[in-house]
């Protein structure tokens, strides 16, 4: 509806007004100046262009003038919102099923992800699983191996939690890229979801089982092709993994692990195994390939880390983000989202001169423990050059690293764990690209 | 969290007092129930037998459990191989494109390159993953027999053992794998 105006700039009062509660270089503003912005004020600074570019008269549209379609058994988005779609690589032909898909980020708002934009990482494909066959044991060092059926773990008391979830390997082309890529925020950082899962504690079942003396890990494998298998220390496996059978409401994706899957909150997505059908109880870890020659952390010196288990405190600024134009000069919102594996988010500053001078976003108050935080900033964009950046702070006092610092500690050959910060630079013409900064 | 010599196991009741499962349920005056029903859960678990799992469960732990019995070398490894992996892996192990190379490499070359030989920790871990997940298009449908066969052979492609060593569920615990030193675990750094 908006059109261009480029020709319009903001008029003089407003932005001397906006300039006056600025809180960071190059038109970063207080949020509390819009909040206490008249009505009237606010409306003419964002509108004036629409009113100028149509002043016709409004006329009726068709869908006003006859009914719509039928309710319908299982909804599915507008078909005008048809564009906002996961990031899909081509079937993979040497190991099909293997790859990844990711959540367009930068097309998406608040902080919990559609089920159907929940991004996927498989190592042999999605099984199609029968529930009625399906099968999970618990057994190893135990006093009792126990099997389970789907339907015994329906029967068993649930919690619900929010958490988000994010592949080790996420925005590892912004790590050992050695320029930055031409993409989008869903394209380096989508291996990243949020969403509310509902399932049976894992020390429910634990406790049934009896865990015998000397037990110190969990070993869980998958029903997919790969069996795909991880382990994890027993204290964490006690303290909050959930074996998840619901996600925002309705039974798990079959992308996401169905009838279950562990869920490991803050950890690296691997740990919480798709398709759970077996944990073992033992004294040690099963160092599995995928928590050996995959998932550790190469360093400059030839060693590696192993079992890096939480995820880093990260940010992302979803908009203005990669691959997006400016088409106005004026105001707009800077927002994105932030998390850690570390806890909650306390706080994320927001630069737009490439980190010389910084200012808080918005956050809500009482942040969500290991789940995405939304931010939010206004920004005043004169058509000058810009580096946007976003940096997060914990409530365990970590501090999301620059990408320089986060590079130096590792080999070049590493890509997990990136949490360095992400740069959009803006153009003259509004143009938004990843670039290192 | 875990005390490993606690006889009844421990939980937290719904006012976060923490008793023994058997003091939980003489308050909810269930002690006539089942003897494996968890005060907080339903208790529907059934019982199993770990020799129902024979077969089953595929773990292989770095110190041998979970191997099972059988042998093989890397002479006979080296038909089953180049029929069932070279396709992809090449006939020395040198991988290509989108496949992962297996054997040579080094940690500090640039860029450097992981393999079994220049990075994995465990010999273990082949045979677990190679009989779990390996070939791609038809997983677990080498025999045990087959799956020693190919790890010796793969150990041998490195130059870890001779063609002729028997690797079997006595042999393998014991191959020294020239990485296993480079790992600092980090499983107890939680935060």
């Amino acid at each position: 509806m908006q059109k261009n105006n480029k020709s319009e700039p903001v008029r003089n009062e407003e932005r001397i007004a906006l300039l006056s509660d600025q809180v960071a270089g190059n038109g970063l503003i207080s949020r509390r100046h819009l909040l206490g912005f008249s009505l009237a004020g606010a409306g003419g600074l964002l509108a004036s262009s629409a009113l100028a570019a149509d002043a016709g008269a409004l006329t009726r549209p068709a869908w006003s003038m006859a009914p719509g379609r039928d309710p319908s058994e299982y909804g599915n988005p507008s078909s005008f919102a048809a564009q906002i779609k996961r990031l899909a690589p081509a079937p993979n032909t040497i190991s099909p099923g293997t790859g990844a898909s990711r959540s367009p980020l930068h097309l998406l708002q608040g902080t919990i992800t559609p089920n159907s934009l929940h991004f996927e990482r498989h190592h042999a494909g999605v099984p199609n699983i029968d529930p009625a066959q399906h099968r999970f044991v618990l057994h190893g060092m135990v006093r009792q191996p126990l099997e389970f059926s789907y339907e015994d773990l329906l029967a068993y008391p649930m919690v619900s939690r929010v958490y988000f979830l994010e592949c080790s390997g996420n925005s590892g082309a912004n790590s050992s890229g050695a320029a930055a890529a031409d993409n989008s925020a869903g394209g380096i950082h989508g291996l990243l979801s949020c969403a509310e899962w509902t399932g049976v504690r894992l020390s429910t079942l634990l406790d049934e089982a009896g865990v015998a003396p000397g037990a110190s890990w969990i070993t869980a494998t998958g029903a997919d092709a790969a069996s795909l298998g991880r382990s994890v220390p027993l204290d964490k496996a006690l303290r909050d993994v959930i074996i998840a059978l619901y996600q925002n409401g309705e039974p798990i994706r079959p992308e996401q692990g169905y009838p279950m899957r562990l869920f490991v909150p803050g950890w690296e997505g691997n740990v919480s195994v798709k398709w759970l059908t077996q944990i073992k109880v033992t004294d040690g870890p099963a160092n599995f390939r995928d928590e050996t020659s995959r998932y550790t952390e190469l360093l400059p010196d030839g060693k590696a880390l192993q079992f890096t288990y939480p995820m880093g405190v990260k940010s992302v600024i979803t908009s203005p983000s990669g691959q997006m134009t400016l088409t106005r000069r004026g105001l707009h919102e800077v927002t994105g989202v932030a998390w850690s594996g570390s806890g909650s988010i306390r706080r994320v500053e927001i630069s737009a001169d490439g980190g010389r001078t910084w200012a808080d976003a918005h956050i809500d108050a009482d942040q969500r423990e290991l789940a995405l935080t939304r931010f939010r900033l206004p920004w005043l964009w004169e058509g000058a050059e810009a580096v946007l950046q976003s940096r997060a702070t914990d409530s365990a006092g970590n501090v999301q690293p620059a990408r320089a610092a986060w590079v130096a500690q590792y080999s070049p050959a590493n890509r997990f764990h990136y949490n360095g910060i992400q740069s959009w630079a803006v153009s003259a013409q509004g143009e938004v690209k990843n670039v290192y900064a | 969290m875990f005390t490993p010599d606690r006889k009844h196991h421990s939980l937290k009741n719904r006012f976060g007092k923490r008793t023994t499962l058997l003091q939980s349920l003489a308050v909810f005056g269930l002690l006539s129930a089942s003897p494996v029903m968890a005060a907080d859960g339903p208790g529907l678990g059934k019982p199993i037998d770990e020799a129902q799992l024979q077969g089953w469960d595929l773990i292989v732990q770095p110190d041998g459990t979970g191997l099972p019995e059988g042998s093989g070398t890397g002479a006979q490894g080296q038909a089953v191989y180049e029929q069932k992996c070279a396709a992809c892996h090449g006939m020395q192990g040198e991988g290509m494109p989108g496949v992962p190379a297996l054997a040579g490499g080094s940690l500090t070359t640039t860029p450097p390159l992981m393999t079994v030989g220049s990075y994995w920790p465990h010999a273990s871990t082949i045979y677990d993953y190679v009989r779990r997940a390996m070939p791609p298009l038809a997983p677990k449908s080498l025999s045990n027999t087959e799956v020693y066969q190919v790890t010796a052979y793969v150990l041998q492609l490195n130059g870890i053992v001779e063609r002729d060593f028997v690797l079997d569920s006595t042999s393998l615990p014991k191959v020294k794998m020239p990485n296993s030193g480079n790992f600092i675990d980090r499983s107890q750094v939680q935060q």
